[in-house]
């Protein structure tokens, strides 16, 4: 038995070998070398200046925020779901994941015709005689961008952690007399935890490094960290510097992650 | 059963692995993808009915490209600019010289780099701009090109070819394609004044109405000849300068775009804008409120030239094909495609529209063009001097 | 009363996660070149879509990419996710760290490291007469690098619900490992393993990043296709091209979930 499973994790291994470990190697080789070759810190250090940490600072606080408003909006839908008649759930969940087959650089676009200034929602906001909505190239609009683009990932998990709570438990307990605030605190949440981890994970990652959708929603006005890495990968063709930010964006990555995993007590935790 | 899984994912993965390189003599691939070029088309031919002739070209050619070595294997591989060239000219080039081309486009000159750069691929034929031409000169990646196959070039206009010198002293290793100019794209409708210079993009005025460009270069452009100094300075005092008027304009600016400007001039969102003149033409004709101008304090005249990277491997085709888009009937079909003005004096005559000919964004006056720069490559320490300072404007 | 406010929590979800998709459908219909300008109705863009082969082939690159590159991250992270599970932790969460690598970096670092070893490789290969084209096998092999964390994370959840007491109670009364695995384990895995797949195709359709800096020349994704033609204005093809896929993942969906309701009606 143990040794199949030994010969079971061979080929991933192989693989996270081949394809994760020795490309990270090569970013963490040019993150501490220069254009010479020789070893330096420079381009972790280039991270303390006042233009990269206010760009890091901003995209942890867009990420934050957007992780947080992902699950509120997530977490009662994947409740509603899971308790939706078994034949229709399939469907359902389909209907919120089919949006994402539509390619993601055109939707984020589409975001930009509803909001601009003569967009979709100003000119019915117009007809309706309504005060006009001035989020685009803001702040507001990032987020609403990250939240829409990776609520999905927030819903899958936390929907497949909760469809497999055993309905007992709950109905133990309410027998036992909690009411259901008392269910969802007790039971059900500490029970979805899992897939709660997974989906912080699954949405607070890719926001924290985007840069596309900045670049869309934001106007490029506003610099977060993911367009600072890019900028020196595109315009300034500078491997090096780049390497060691996304060294050191990393790093803040792990950390969270860490943090994460001390809320998540048993171990339990998908993120790790 | 758990076995099988693993031997059947280690066959998955050993193929995967092993098939990414393919000998560079095989035979049977080309073979097989010229039987597909065949199906695929002749099953069109029946829809059309009329293709026949060029699906026994095009398998024909794959087929000698399957028995010919390398050195000759019948292909051009293009790496243009997004939406750069007419997509029926290629077909003619292909009908015609029976030389398939492999069509790649970029989205800056800054993605392009790297790629080019880092060898991955062997492209035959590049379209980079003037400063970027410079640059891979300097570092040894363009080859010369023999004139010898390239006849057309009598087409092009001397002028054109003296301007080059500025990045490719005595034009050995490019031939210009496009060119045109930086300048203010503004909506007669929302502005009154008449626009003449780059300081209306710093007018309280149009809090929320201007659109830049979001490139170091451009953008730094801007700001410098609004000051009075060259577009190509070195000095960082003058850049440091130029930085702060751009953090000064930016709480005016609605955003920092490159080419959107296009689409958004057009839909009204905004007054003013700093556009590509080859842009110009097209919003003119979608929206006949959009004025374009030259500022007077001079801007950047740019030139997107054909050059033959170090390792290609098809020099011969790629000659052939930069002669090819001289000839005055090819460029005139680009220029009614993409509508940035060509250099071709041939093809600018047999223009018909004689707005179009007559056009001063198509093809300004010198005079207009009195105080323009070309960009030029300042060398890796200033590029990363001009990248710091721009970063400073996104980042406050 | 509850079930109304659900419904219309639903509803407006519906609602944010629509808007934009039902913008690009109107936009496949504008007659103007531009997204800018309403030209009028027309169907003019689905016609030319079909004849224009540049996006017809970027767009059967991207779906057989996407088909294998998730076929193969579900299976290998299926494996992987099952004997990590059997792993002691420290162990665990080294692999587990090692594999969310790509989930955890930004994209273009892990699409230029990529890049990076299929050059080095390159080198290496061309001693022995070998050259890796930059093409279909180089972006399969990085779609695959990238869903594996996400099809892990998404299997892990659920194995950790299982109690494994079940399967030993299966072995002890004589079943196999396989007959156990495949009446015990994988009908309580299954939705995880379906999630998982879900997500890397979905992901795989997406992306752009990676993609760009692993394809060779010629070799075309939607993704890659649309970012170029952002340069000079998306061609409006593309808005119906999207509503095309859009709409037949739809009715796909609904064949798919009305058959078995009919089956259940001729068996009762």
């Amino acid at each position: 038995m143990i040794k199949k499973k030994k010969l079971l994790s061979g080929p991933y291994l192989v693989w996270t070998v081949a394809f994760i470990v020795i490309p990270l190697l090569l970013i963490v080789y040019y993150g501490f070398t220069n254009e010479a070759g020789s070893l330096t810190l420079e381009n972790i250090m280039n991270m303390g200046t006042p233009e990269n940490m206010k760009a890091l600072w901003l995209a942890l606080l867009l990420s934050l925020i957007s992780t947080v408003l992902c699950l509120i909006l997530a977490y009662p839908l994947a409740m509603i779901l899971s308790n939706t008649k078994a034949n229709a759930t399939g469907l359902i969940v389909m209907i919120f994941i089919i949006p994402m087959w539509m390619n993601f650089l055109l939707r984020t676009l589409a975001w930009q015709t509803l909001l601009e200034k003569n967009g979709v929602i100003n000119i019915a906001l117009k007809f309706l005689g309504l005060p006009s909505l001035n989020i685009i190239n803001t702040p507001y609009a990032i987020v609403l961008g990250m939240v829409y683009n990776f609520l999905p990932f927030m819903l899958l998990p936390i929907y497949n952690s909760l469809i497999k709570i055993d309905r007992n438990v709950i109905n133990a307990a309410k027998d036992l007399g909690a009411n259901e605030f008392q269910t969802f605190c007790k039971i059900t949440f500490p029970l979805s935890l899992p897939g709660v981890i997974s989906g912080i994970t699954m949405v607070f990652v890719p926001s924290l490094t985007t840069f596309v959708i900045s670049d869309l929603l934001g106007g490029s006005k506003i610099l977060l960290i993911g367009n600072v890495i890019e900028q020196k990968f595109k315009q300034g063709s500078n491997w090096n510097t780049g390497s060691g930010l996304s060294l050191v964006l990393m790093l803040f990555i792990l950390v969270s992650m860490a943090i994460m995993q001390k809320y998540d007590k048993d171990g339990e935790g998908a993120a790790f | 059963m758990k076995k099988l899984i693993v031997l059947s994912l280690a066959g998955v993965l050993a193929v995967g692995t092993l098939a990414g390189c393919t000998k560079i003599e095989k035979p049977e691939d080309t073979k097989a993808a010229a039987e597909e070029t065949d199906n695929a088309g002749s099953t069109e031919a029946e829809k059309t009915g009329s293709d026949t002739t060029e699906v026994v070209e095009t398998s024909a050619s794959a087929e000698t490209a399957a028995s010919a070595k390398k050195e000759n294997s019948g292909e051009v591989v293009v790496y243009n600019w997004g939406e750069y060239l007419d997509p029926d000219v290629i077909d003619l080039f292909e009908e015609e010289t029976g030389i398939k081309v492999v069509y790649e486009e970029f989205e800056t000159n800054e993605i392009m780099y790297p790629k080019v750069a880092a060898g991955a691929i062997s492209y035959d034929v590049i379209c980079p701009s003037d400063y970027m031409i410079q640059k891979m000169i300097e570092n040894n990646l363009l080859q010369e090109l023999n004139y010898e196959n390239i006849p057309n070039i009598e087409n092009i206009d001397e002028e054109y070819l003296k301007w080059s010198e500025e990045f490719d002293p005595g034009n050995k290793y490019s031939v210009p394609y496009c060119w045109g100019t930086v300048g203010i794209l503004y909506n007669t409708s929302m502005v009154d004044e008449p626009v003449e210079s780059w300081d209306i993009l710093w007018d309280e005025k149009y809090k929320d109405n201007i659109l830049m460009q979001d490139s170091v270069r451009d953008a730094m452009m801007v700001s410098l000849k609004k000051l009075g100094y060259s577009m190509n300075t070195t000095s960082e005092e003058e850049v440091a300068a130029a930085t702060d008027a751009l953090i000064e304009e930016k709480p005016l600016v609605q955003a920092y775009v490159i080419d959107q400007v296009r689409d958004k001039m057009i839909g009204e969102e905004a007054a003013l804008g700093v556009i590509y003149s080859g842009e110009a033409i097209y919003t003119q004709r979608e929206n006949e409120n959009l004025e374009y101008v030259i500022p007077k304090e001079g801007s950047n005249l740019w030139i997107d030239s054909w050059v033959i990277p170090k390792n290609a491997q098809n020099k011969e085709n790629a000659e052939a094909f930069i002669n090819f888009l001289c000839r005055a009937d090819i460029a005139l079909k680009n220029f009614e495609y993409i509508t940035y003005s060509t250099p071709n004096k041939a093809a600018r005559d047999l223009i018909e529209d004689e707005e179009i000919k007559n056009s001063t964004i198509a093809f300004p006056t010198s005079d207009m063009l009195a105080n323009c720069e070309t960009y030029q490559f300042l060398g890796d320490d200033t590029d990363e001097m001009y990248n710091n300072y721009w970063n400073k404007v996104k980042a406050s | 009363m509850k079930k109304a406010c659900s419904r219309i929590y639903m509803f407006l979800i519906f609602v944010l996660l629509y808007a934009p998709i039902l913008t690009l459908i109107v936009l496949s219909f504008n007659a103007s070149k531009t997204r800018a300008k309403w030209g009028g109705w027309s169907v003019k863009w689905y016609i030319s879509l079909f004849e224009n082969s540049a996006i017809m082939d970027a767009l059967y690159n991207t779906l057989i990419i996407a088909v294998l590159s998730a076929t193969i991250a579900t299976l290998l992270g299926l494996t992987a996710a099952l004997s990590l599970n059997q792993m002691r932790k420290r162990r665990r969460t080294l692999i587990m760290g090692i594999i969310n690598i790509p989930m955890l970096n930004a994209e273009i670092v892990t699409g230029i490291s990529l890049m990076l070893v299929f050059i080095a490789l390159g080198n290496f290969m061309t001693n022995f007469g070998y050259t890796i084209q930059f093409g279909f096998w180089t972006v399969l092999i990085g779609h695959i690098t990238f869903n594996l964390p996400y099809v892990v994370l998404s299997i892990m959840p659920k194995l950790k619900q299982i109690n494994f007491s079940t399967y030993e109670a299966a072995l002890d009364l004589g079943a196999s490992h396989a007959l156990a695995f495949r009446k015990v384990i994988l009908p309580d895995i299954m939705p995880g393993v379906l999630s998982g797949f879900l997500l890397a195709f979905t992901l795989s359709l997406d992306d752009f990043v990676i993609t760009h800096f692993v394809k060779g020349p010629g070799f075309e994704t939607l993704s890659t296709k649309i970012y170029t033609e952002v340069r000079k204005g998306i061609k409006p093809e593309m808005y119906a091209l999207s509503t095309l896929l859009f709409i037949s993942v739809l009715v796909l969906l609904l064949i798919v979930n009305v058959k078995p309701k009919e089956k259940k009606k001729q068996a009762v």
